[in-house]
């Protein structure tokens, strides 16, 4: 018991003193009424919530849900043929999970910048494609909402990778043997044995992709251009620019409910799936 | 009758390890023959070149007199029980049972799955997932999802090795049993020679890639062609260079004289097992033996002075 208490501290205070207490002030301000110069002031009030069943911002945490479910989905399409080639290779596992996890040993900030520079008009791909000739003027690559859509498949794409090829390197290698071995195509086998049974990792996978997605707020800013406001950047303004505390709180703490319950209510009809 | 299935000089190399050294057998249809070895001989190797799961190095596998090395597995008729049974833990005993029907693009489905279901014994466990059935009732599960498709061959790769000893006997004469009901031909991969030599027609006894010997269950255990045949089928006395299995040993405080061999041993070891006493000798030449000795007769301690004796006609003789 003694033992236990010193083994957990460390994790309690951490948590507590820095999750916890910032978590409790945002809570605090989202009550609050906004100073004059930023910061907060009583009395205290429900108005920060009120505000948000404005159809502006609705219509930004709809564009942020279905920007975060696009790149989610888009994940998923790319993330599952590549898990199942890695999980499949006979040699050279560890070499491709390197490959995957390759983008985290540079800055997320100097790799969206990098994007910056491919896909502008003066960018690496619009530069090529006007000497070949294969255009006549500059695409529009960046500063729409394909671009913030590219971001975020590039940033969030091996976070569903590694918990898909987890799953599909567990799997008995005599289900789909066995699969083949009663008649299953191999279509069939894919189809009917092989992604069913990787639903665990698709789960955790889409989990770890659409929370980041949906509060993303440097992809949109940067490759969005500020025109593709989704709801991270609205919280971002709040507390910078538009000098509103309170409001800004609220938004977090409105989303965070949302993502809470999302992510509640899918874990909790996997559960009943899988026991 | 032709042979349902046949191998033909069956060689298989793994990256310079070779498994199986050239084996030739056919297998009649109907009956139910064992590939029996110790673990490496070859035997599973040997079963997965039959279900199309690998190619052979060289030779062949002839199913119905048609060569089938590069067939793929869901284009051969055979249908494999797999040591772990390979249960699909997504789907329900009928999911499981219906899955090869439906690749196979039947109409007749729920007929036949309650035809199945009805021959391994699993009425009212239908809707349960694998993980909510018991061992033997996932090795029933395993064996209706290949019976149902009526193969051409039934391979059991260890079918039986995962359950407690009780089940597994009662398994055995179930397992016989209902070949001989459906009428397919079961080709039976074992490393226990009990369950070879009491469900088989014929064995094959495999060791280190190659055949060593193939025959009735009797012919095997009685004439076995090598020592590691007659070895591995039971135990055997090497005793001036014949076999004497210890059953046929006998035992007695006097010399015996009328057509048996009779040497002189003393005991050095006896073991009450049940239904029999394991008596073990030392000759006087300096060998060990063991035999049974049937709980009846008089019991032996360790230190009498006493004549080990057998028929000459119960002695294996090999090259």
């Amino acid at each position: 018991m003694k033992l236990r208490f010193w083994f957990v501290l460390p994790t309690w205070v951490w948590m507590t003193g820095l999750f916890g207490a910032p978590f409790a002030i945002v809570l605090a301000y989202s009550f609050l009424t906004r100073g004059y110069y930023g910061g907060v002031i009583p009395p205290w009030t429900v108005e920060n919530y009120q505000r948000l069943f404005d159809p502006l911002y609705l219509t930004i945490l709809l564009r942020s849900f279905l920007m975060a479910f696009a790149a989610t989905g888009l994940c998923l399409l790319l993330a599952f043929p590549a898990a199942l080639f890695i999980s499949r290779s006979p040699k050279h596992k560890n070499l491709y999970l390197q490959v995957v996890m390759l983008p985290f040993w540079t800055s997320f900030l100097v790799r969206t910048y990098a994007w910056l520079f491919l896909l502008r008009d003066t960018g690496l791909i619009n530069t090529t494609l006007l000497k070949l000739r294969m255009i006549h003027g500059p695409l529009p690559l960046l500063y729409n909402d394909g671009a913030v859509l590219l971001g975020l498949v590039y940033a969030y794409l091996p976070f569903m990778v590694l918990p898909i090829y987890a799953t599909l390197e567990r799997l008995d290698p005599s289900l789909p043997e066995a699969a083949a071995d009663l008649g299953a195509r191999p279509w069939a086998t894919l189809l009917r044995v092989i992604v069913p049974l990787s639903r665990p990792g698709v789960v955790a996978g889409a989990v770890l992709v659409f929370i980041p997605c949906l509060g993303a707020y440097l992809t949109p800013d940067l490759l969005g251009g500020g025109r593709t406001v989704l709801v991270g950047n609205l919280v971002q303004t709040q507390f910078t620019t538009g000098r509103d505390w309170p409001f800004g709180s609220a938004v977090s703490m409105f989303l965070m409910l949302l993502v809470l319950l999302v992510v509640w209510g899918f874990l909790r009809r996997e559960s009943e799936l899988f026991t | 009758m032709n042979p349902i299935l046949e191998l033909r000089d069956l060689v298989k190399d793994y990256t310079g390890q070779r498994a199986l050294a050239g084996i030739s057998l056919s297998i009649p249809q109907g009956s139910f023959f064992s590939l029996l070895g110790p673990s490496g001989c070859g035997k599973t190797t040997t079963l997965r070149l039959i279900a199309g799961f690998e190619e052979p190095t060289s030779g062949n596998v002839l199913i119905k007199g048609e060569v089938v090395n590069r067939r793929k597995p869901y284009e051969r008729n055979v249908s494999t029980v797999f040591q772990s049974y390979a249960l699909f833990p997504h789907l329900s005993t009928r999911g499981n049972i219906e899955f090869g029907l439906k690749r196979h693009g039947l109409t007749d489905i729920d007929s036949r799955v309650a035809d199945a279901i009805r021959l391994v014994g699993l009425m009212g466990k239908e809707a349960r997932r694998p993980t909510q059935l018991s061992g033997g009732e996932r090795q029933r599960v395993a064996l209706a999802r290949s019976l149902v498709l009526a193969p051409d061959v039934l391979l059991l790769d260890e079918p039986l090795a995962a359950l407690d000893p009780k089940l597994r006997k009662q398994m055995r004469t179930e397992l016989k049993a209902m070949q001989r009901r459906v009428g397919i031909t079961f080709l039976l991969v074992t490393h226990d020679q009990e369950e070879a030599l009491s469900m088989s027609d014929q064995l094959a006894v495999m060791n280190e890639g190659r055949i060593e010997q193939i025959g009735s269950p009797e012919e095997v255990y009685l004439h076995p062609r090598s020592k590691f045949v007659a070895g591995f089928l039971g135990a055997v006395n090497w005793i001036e260079g014949v076999g004497v299995r210890p059953e046929v040993m006998r035992i007695a405080r006097e010399e015996q004289n009328h057509g048996s061999k009779s040497f002189p041993a003393t005991v050095t070891d006896s073991v009450f097992l049940g239904d029999c006493f394991q008596v073990a000798v030392r000759l006087n030449s300096g060998e060990e033996a063991v035999a049974q000795v049937h709980r009846s007769s008089p019991v032996f301690q360790p230190g009498e002075a006493v004549h080990v004796c057998w028929n000459p006609a119960d002695e294996i003789m090999v090259s």
